[in-house]
């Protein structure tokens, strides 16, 4: 009990004092994250679009391929960006293992099935002679997916919300190809775990308020847009 | 009258199943054509060949000078309303505008046309309200705005009012007849409702599993449908194949199931036929009494099998060597004992039958 409150107490510090270390992890974990999840949404979201409006003989393999990623471990996504990455890898010569872009790239693969998959449910929830009705208004074909888009975007908020909250709160990966170097690709959820396997809980605490303090916030800005009418 | 739309040898397969197979249809300008037909006829299907969103086997659709149906720019010459309004979310006049948006239409015009079309439904106290929030027929009328301030040289409705209760239907209707006759819009309609299709159509089409059995005006239709399945769907309940036997003056007299009928006509004896009686065209008699002399020339002796009774009217099957079924009000059924098992008279004019052609011989 001591240990929650000596962190509650320890993280109110660092959030006021503005520990340069705590504001860069945090900024780097933000970074990170939502340029990952602005990577997933533009690749799930045509993706996703494409699936689930256009019919073809191997839909549903693709379909059922990404519900799958959807529920992909964080770690073997590591153990498998580790492998292209590593010095020796196919991708090696790129040298991005232990750097912020190899955690984007994991947590790409992690959350992009999630937006993909979520997008296809969204917009298969519409009427489908909704699409029938745009076009015989006039609409070219990307007016009429623009116009599915808007009609499901509580949805599609709802998946980028998914898609986020997977990536940030993610640790498996951004430890194995960011390998949690301090100054560098030091992430909230790799410095918890370094703190807590150290015994430091407070600062382990702290960094924890810190993280579900950011995520409320961006889901609340989120969630904001989507309940927003018009 | 110039032709807006032509079809020619028009050939619609899913899978190996023609669903739609039409030699010609030409909709001409300025014209609601209705097209008519039971459930699986082919005239939604139809529809979306017109529309430009369903791909067709073989054959010919020409919309004046659209080189491709699937088309934007001949998509955008057409608009078209279904059986559920669809409404996007958003206002009322935001979703009117919808099409017009599509189009790239400056704002103040969109703004123009949408006012003038939801004054023309009677939908202007709608215009800020939420699409979500409206009844059936309120949404429906929507639907009907958004089509028509597009101010295409085609509409296709496609059994707009299907869906809704009967007294909001009437009063669609109504209104959409009225702006027919004050537009001059053309127009295909679809519905599988004959009398909504009697009540707005110049000419009607009858399709039945796909194929095109007739296209008349609409009395013509009523009045001289010329296949049983349209003489059916018109609601001739009486058709008895028969066929010409002797040719009278100004008449012809047709023998089906042992009895003779005499009917107007100027076939040719040996053709098979169908007679076709409309169940109100028959007056029933009681036997003891004698049948005043009349002009009506049938007279069929009939055993009653039995009695329907539907509001006013009472519909009385009868029996007479083949099966014919009779119209009266409850009272006459009433005043005249009519009970399962009473012989009477049943009485028609010549000119109450029409005839229609059968292709194919009769066996006896």
């Amino acid at each position: 009990m001591q240990n929650l409150i000596d962190g509650i107490v320890r993280a109110i510090q660092l959030l006021f004092q503005g520990d340069p270390e705590v504001v860069r992890i945090t900024l780097l974990s933000l970074k990170v994250s939502g340029v990952a999840t602005l990577i997933s949404i533009l690749i799930g979201l045509p993706l996703g679009t494409f699936l689930a409006l256009v019919k073809f003989r191997s839909r549903q393999f693709w379909i059922s391929l990404i519900n799958t990623g959807m529920a992909l471990p964080p770690v073997v996504v590591g153990l498998v960006v580790s492998i292209f990455l590593w010095r020796s890898g196919p991708l090696g010569a790129l040298k991005l293992i232990y750097t912020p872009a190899a955690i984007v790239i994991a947590q790409v693969l992690i959350s992009f099935p999630l937006a993909a998959g979520l997008t296809i449910s969204s917009l298969q929830q519409l009427d489908p002679r909704l699409r029938v009705q745009l076009l015989g208004l006039g609409a070219s074909k990307f007016q009429m997916i623009l116009s599915l888009w808007k009609e499901a975007r509580l949805a599609l908020v709802a998946a980028l919300i998914a898609a986020f909250g997977s990536v940030i709160s993610e640790v498996g990966a951004s430890m194995m190809v960011g390998g949690n170097l301090k100054g560098s690709t030091r992430v909230l959820t790799t410095a918890i775990v370094l703190e807590t396997s150290r015994g430091e809980f407070a600062s382990a605490i702290a960094l924890s308020i810190i993280l579900l303090g950011l995520a409320f916030l961006v889901n609340f800005a989120l969630t904001t847009l989507q309940q927003r009418r018009k | 009258m110039t032709s807006l739309l032509e079809i020619h040898d028009l050939l619609v397969k899913a899978d190996q199943t023609v669903i739609l197979d039409l030699t010609e249809l030409v909709v001409e300008k300025d014209e609601v054509l209705v097209v008519v037909g039971p459930n699986g006829a082919g005239k939604s299907t139809l529809l979306q060949v017109v529309a430009g969103l369903k791909k067709y086997s073989s054959g010919s659709v020409k919309f004046k000078d659209a080189p491709d149906l699937t088309d934007l720019a001949y998509r955008r010459k057409i608009s078209t309303v279904y059986q559920s309004p669809l409404l996007l979310s958003g206002t009322v006049e935001s979703n009117i505008g919808q099409g017009l948006k599509f189009r790239g239409i400056p704002e103040k015009e969109i703004r123009r046309r949408v006012e003038y079309w939801m004054e023309q439904l009677h939908i202007s106290h709608l215009a800020k309200r939420r699409s979500g929030s409206l009844s059936g027929g309120e949404a429906q009328r929507v639907s009907l705005a958004r089509a028509f301030c597009l101010e295409t040289e085609l509409i296709l409705m496609d059994e707009p009012f299907s869906a809704l209760d009967t007294p909001t239907q009437l009063e669609l209707l109504r209104d959409l007849r009225e702006i027919f006759s004050r537009t001059n819009q053309t127009c295909i309609y679809v519905t599988h409702d004959l009398e909504e299709g009697l009540a707005i159509g110049d000419r009607v089409a009858v399709l039945f599993k796909g194929h095109l059995h007739q296209l008349d005006s609409v009395s013509h239709v009523f009045s001289h449908p010329n296949t049983p399945e349209v003489a059916a769907f018109v609601g001739v309940e009486n058709i008895i194949p028969g066929k010409v036997e002797k040719q009278l003056e100004d008449l012809v007299q047709v023998r089906a199931n042992g009895s003779l009928f005499d009917v107007v006509s100027d076939l040719t004896p040996g053709k098979p036929v169908f007679i076709c009686l409309r169940p109100e065209d028959i007056t029933l008699y009681n036997i003891p009494e004698e049948v005043k002399p009349s002009s009506a020339r049938n007279r069929l002796h009939c055993r009653v099998t039995q009695l329907i009774n539907q509001g006013p009217l009472t519909r009385v099957l009868l029996e007479a060597g083949f099966n014919l079924t009779a119209l009266v009000t409850r009272p006459s059924a009433k005043e005249m004992g009519l009970e399962v098992g009473k012989e009477v008279i049943a009485v028609f004019k010549s000119t109450a039958i029409h005839l229609i052609e059968s292709s194919t011989e009769l066996r006896n």
